[in-house]
């Protein structure tokens, strides 16, 4: 593969545009968007929001905009991912409106997010914009693999910097810049996805020798284990000194996984499963704030002072049943961070089992879309950045949904595209427009290629 | 790199997967237990601004919500506060739920499944949600005789009636002294609501404890009836030789157990009737030893024994304890050792011998009905057999025992005029410092039951020496028995 001969068909694939499919696609996930907007006006005050058209209209601009967008710069990319965003961006800020509406009600001096959050909309839609005019083609990230693991190292480190990180919550992920807050973990996230498959399609071939076979599996080279304890050291790290058990195990995850896709060895997978059962195992015998969490995860009742937060989402969720109390129905506001973290038991609590599913299916198809591009891709990188993105996505939604509905222990993390957070919207909004890009370049049709026949020599061919 | 993506992608719709699954568990199935939890603001605030349907007694609220002008627009208000508190409960924005305010809580409070139809039009026309009425099975007369016969005895009387229906297991009957008022705690000053919930909890005598279902006592010498089944059961005859006199020598030991008084239930050897009538303890320690401990422990289970009886209230399992030596086995024949029995339990001995051996489930819902006062369900519970306790011939036998108990023996105060009582009193000692529990259980008429009761008081304001079932319990038995009868 390395040689470059570009398979004629990975697979019976047939190249279309879908531009058509996509804007029809957004415009539904608009119409959800701005409809949750007014019912948030109808439940909390009786009318639809005094602001609904230059709201709606603002929605809806910036949904075409990045229709334009994928139409200009990569025509052929994958129509279901673009809605799907937009409908979960267009919910998350309505339900940020109504916790809104609330606190001021009880607390008329509290902080408004919702507006913020649009700003950051907007901002993230320039961004990913910005990214799919710039990456013109997501191959040449590839030349700055070392750059980008270097920034990736650097935004993590970030917030240990005296006087520059703050501590929130206990975790130290924080930078506070001119006023502004910001968590340089979320873009750390696309570098070092961008690193991470830059570095194994260089080192894949060494990293699937085998070494020792034990109970049926091929166990690596001890020599070659070096990478993946580095990245457990660092996943450690940031465990004990930024406190932050969501993006320690979201990064160790990611690594371990591109690490068997790109090898095709299932061993990394049970070595990185050791090695991240002896890190949880030493993290929950060393740290308080880990027992914390898992205490709080199996015996929340057990003290309802320290845990209230996740007894309140438990209650959040079993109140809106079924069907949900409707928007502005429930009491989401009273559990703590009901705008970030705890989200989705608030969505769970207005919207119902129903909407909730709902949403986790519409994650569920931006992961299935993303993979399903990974799988036509046809250079190695663009598969294993592709398959970074959509797990690094799986992996997020699935720790942060399953610790704010007591799946697994509760860990900091945000959840895409609804969670209040420019940094993490920012990031994800990114991270589609380079899903995207490679996905345009998966599903364009193939260059016509004068096909090697057996007895003709090998031909190398660029593809830039 | 294909076939790791695939499997990725399966891994993936694992993690998926576990996500619908486990919301769809706790919105769906575990739901309903965190709404009902006490410290569930969502649940509680909801529940105390809606109009909560009332509890009804012979077509009277006892318990209702009236329109209360405050942000929570309803006031719970209890009427005969005391008289009904061990059946009603108490519902309380702060504190919850208790007794039938928490188990017909999804029909009180309008959320439960039947009544879907109405939530659906309360939906649509913009209605608050009300909540369906609970007709309890007390009957007001009954209910009110037994707690006055308790308040007239001198002190700070601790004790408690429960009445039943014989034929069906409906409960005319349970009253607990002391007793508390619910008002206190359902008012809306959370201030004063906390003040009164800490003062009762903490009162002495447990005033928010049901003494009639939720808690067991040693039954002493009504727990003879058990035994006296057992016997007639394994070929014994009312008319059945057994041994009297003074003392028995318990297996073991050369502890000699005694007859009240020294007494020596008149003779060496007696009557089983005439054990029961002067419910000799020489008698009934060596029947137990001579059926053996499993013959009355099974006895004793299928009375109801061992097993939770009631979930409309909270209630204590009574306990007949098992792998018994001879001499734990002599002593539980007479109601002491390990034996413990809730009123309610005992109520239902006598009302399985009053219904031909049948014993029937105890249940204190009468109906239940929408807010549009349509029935919901059966029109009154279909009467369940617990258990077949002993043959009807077996029962005729005891209940004609029962009669000369009460027309020639302990049980005399029990006597109604013109009326043929069946009944068994009891003195169990609990410990040498605290005075004994007095009981008795009986029903009436005997030919025909209508009702069956269960009377204990656990300490009252009279000398230890004067501490009998036939003389304290006996009359509130007569007393209850008289107003059902009399209705």
């Amino acid at each position: 593969m390395s040689t470059g001969v570009a398979p004629r068909r990975v697979s019976n694939f047939v190249p279309r545009k879908r531009r058509g499919a996509e804007l029809f696609l957004l415009v539904i996930a608009l119409v959800v968007g701005v409809s949750a907007y007014a019912l948030v006006g109808l439940g909390t005050e009786g009318k639809v929001p005094a602001d609904i058209v230059e709201y709606g209209g603002g929605l809806v601009a910036l949904g075409i905009i990045c229709h334009i967008a994928v139409r200009i710069r990569a025509p052929y990319a994958d129509p279901i991912i673009l809605p799907s965003v937009m409908a979960l961006n267009g919910i998350g800020l309505a339900m940020i409106r109504r916790i809104d509406i609330a606190r001021v009600a009880s607390d008329s001096s509290a902080h408004v997010y919702a507006t913020q959050q649009l700003l950051w909309t907007v901002l993230s839609v320039i961004c990913f914009v910005g990214t799919l005019i710039v990456v013109r083609d997501h191959r040449r990230l590839q030349a700055f693999t070392y750059t980008f693991g270097f920034a990736g190292i650097v935004l993590l480190l970030l917030p240990l910097t005296p006087g520059l990180g703050v501590d929130i919550n206990g975790a130290r992920i924080w930078i506070r810049f001119a006023g502004l807050s910001f968590q340089p973990g979320e873009i750390a996230k696309i570098c070092l996805a961008i690193f991470f498959a830059g570095y194994l399609v260089m080192k894949r071939d060494a990293l699937a020798l085998a070494g020792r076979r034990f109970l049926g599996v091929d166990l690596p080279r001890g020599r070659d284990l070096g990478p993946i304890v580095l990245m457990w050291l660092v996943s450690l790290g940031i465990l004990v000194f930024q406190r932050d058990l969501g993006s320690s195990l979201l990064f160790f995850g990611l690594f371990v996984v591109l690490l068997y896709v790109a090898t095709e060895r299932s061993s990394w997978l049970v070595v990185g499963a050791l090695l991240f059962a002896a890190g949880t195992y030493a993290g929950y015998k060393a740290f308080a704030h880990v027992q914390e969490r898992f205490d709080g995860w199996l015996h929340p009742f057990s003290n309802p002072d320290q845990y209230y937060q996740i007894i309140q989402g438990q209650y959040g969720l079993a109140w809106g049943g079924i069907l949900g109390r409707g928007l502005g129905g429930g009491s989401p506001q009273i559990t703590p961070y009901s705008w970030t973290d705890f989200i989705g038991t608030s969505l769970g609590e207005e919207l119902g089992l129903t909407g909730l599913m709902a949403i986790i299916l519409i994650y569920g198809l931006i992961v299935e879309r993303g993979l399903r591009t990974a799988l036509v891709c046809r250079d190695p990188f663009g598969k294993l950045l592709a398959v970074g993105l959509s797990v690094a996505m799986a992996l997020q939604v699935f720790v942060v949904l399953g610790g704010v509905t007591k799946l697994i222990p509760l860990t900091g993390l945000t959840t895409p595209f609804l969670s209040y957070g420019g940094s993490s919207l920012i990031a994800n909004w990114t991270m589609m427009a380079l899903l995207l890009r490679i996905s345009d370049h998966a599903r364009r049709p193939v260059p016509e290629l004068h096909l090697p026949s057996a007895n003709e020599q090998t031909q190398v061919v660029r593809m830039r | 790199m294909n076939k790791p993506i695939r499997t990725l992608a399966i891994g993936c719709l694992v993690l998926f997967g576990l996500l619908l699954l486990n919301i769809n568990y706790i919105q769906v199935f575990k739901a309903g237990e965190l709404n009902a939890r006490s410290d569930n603001h969502r649940a509680r605030e909801a529940e105390c601004s809606r109009k909560r349907g009332p509890i009804l007694v012979d077509g009277q609220p006892v318990a209702r919500s009236k329109a209360s002008h405050d942000s929570l627009k309803y006031l719970r208000t209890y009427s005969h506060p005391e008289l009904y508190a061990p059946v009603t409960g108490f519902f309380s924005c702060i504190y919850g739920t208790t007794a039938v305010e928490r188990s017909e809580n999804s029909i009180l409070s309008g959320s439960d499944s039947s009544l879907f139809v109405s939530r659906i039009i309360d939906l649509f026309s913009d209605n608050q949600p009300v909540g369906g009425s609970v007709l309890l099975t007390i009957n007001p007369a009954a209910q009110k005789a037994a707690y006055d016969g308790l308040k007239a005895l001198p002190g700070r009387t601790r004790g408690a009636v429960v009445a039943l229906d014989p034929k069906t297991g409906a409960i005319l009957a349970t009253v607990t002294t002391p007793s508390y008022n619910p008002n206190l705690i359902a008012t809306h000053d959370a201030n004063a609501a906390i003040k009164s919930y800490k003062q009762l909890s903490t009162s002495p005598g447990d005033v928010m404890l049901n003494r009639g279902t939720q808690q067991d006592y040693p039954p002493g010498s009504t727990f003879k009836l058990v035994v006296a089944a057992a016997a007639l059961s394994n070929n014994y005859q009312p008319d059945s030789k057994v041994r009297g006199g003074t003392g028995i020598r318990l297996p073991g030991s050369n502890h000699i157990l005694h007859n009240e008084n020294g007494y020596d239930c008149g003779g060496n050897s007696i009557t089983l009737t005439q054990a029961l009538v002067v419910s000799c303890n020489v008698s009934f320690a060596d029947l137990g030893l001579k059926l053996g401990a499993t013959t009355i422990q099974d006895q004793a289970e299928k009375f109801g024994f061992n097993e939770n009886l009631l979930d409309q209230l909270p209630s204590a399992i009574s306990k007949f304890p098992t792998k018994l030596d001879p001499a734990e086995t002599a002593l539980s024949s007479i109601g002491q050792y390990d034996v413990k029995a809730s009123p309610l339990q005992m109520a239902m001995v006598a009302a399985g011998i009053a219904n031909g051996g049948a014993v029937m489930k105890p249940y204190v819902v009468q109906q239940l009905r929408s807010p549009d006062l349509a029935i919901i369900g059966d029109a009154s519970p279909q009467p369940q057999v617990l258990h077949q306790a002993v043959s009807a011939s077996v029962a005729s036998e005891l209940t004609q025992m029962m009669v000369d108990v009460v027309q020639s023996g302990t049980g005399s105060q029990a006597q109604i005029p013109g009326i043929s009582v069946a009944g068994k009193t009891g003195t169990a000692n609990s410990s040498k410092t605290k005075s004994p529990y007095a009981w008795m259980v009986a029903f009436a008429p005997a030919d025909n039951p209508q009702v069956s009761v269960a009377v204990l008081i656990e300490r009252t304001g009279v000398s230890r020496s004067d501490i009998t079932g036939g003389g304290l319990a006996g009359p509130i038995a007569a007393a209850v028995m008289k107003a059902v009868i009399n209705r």
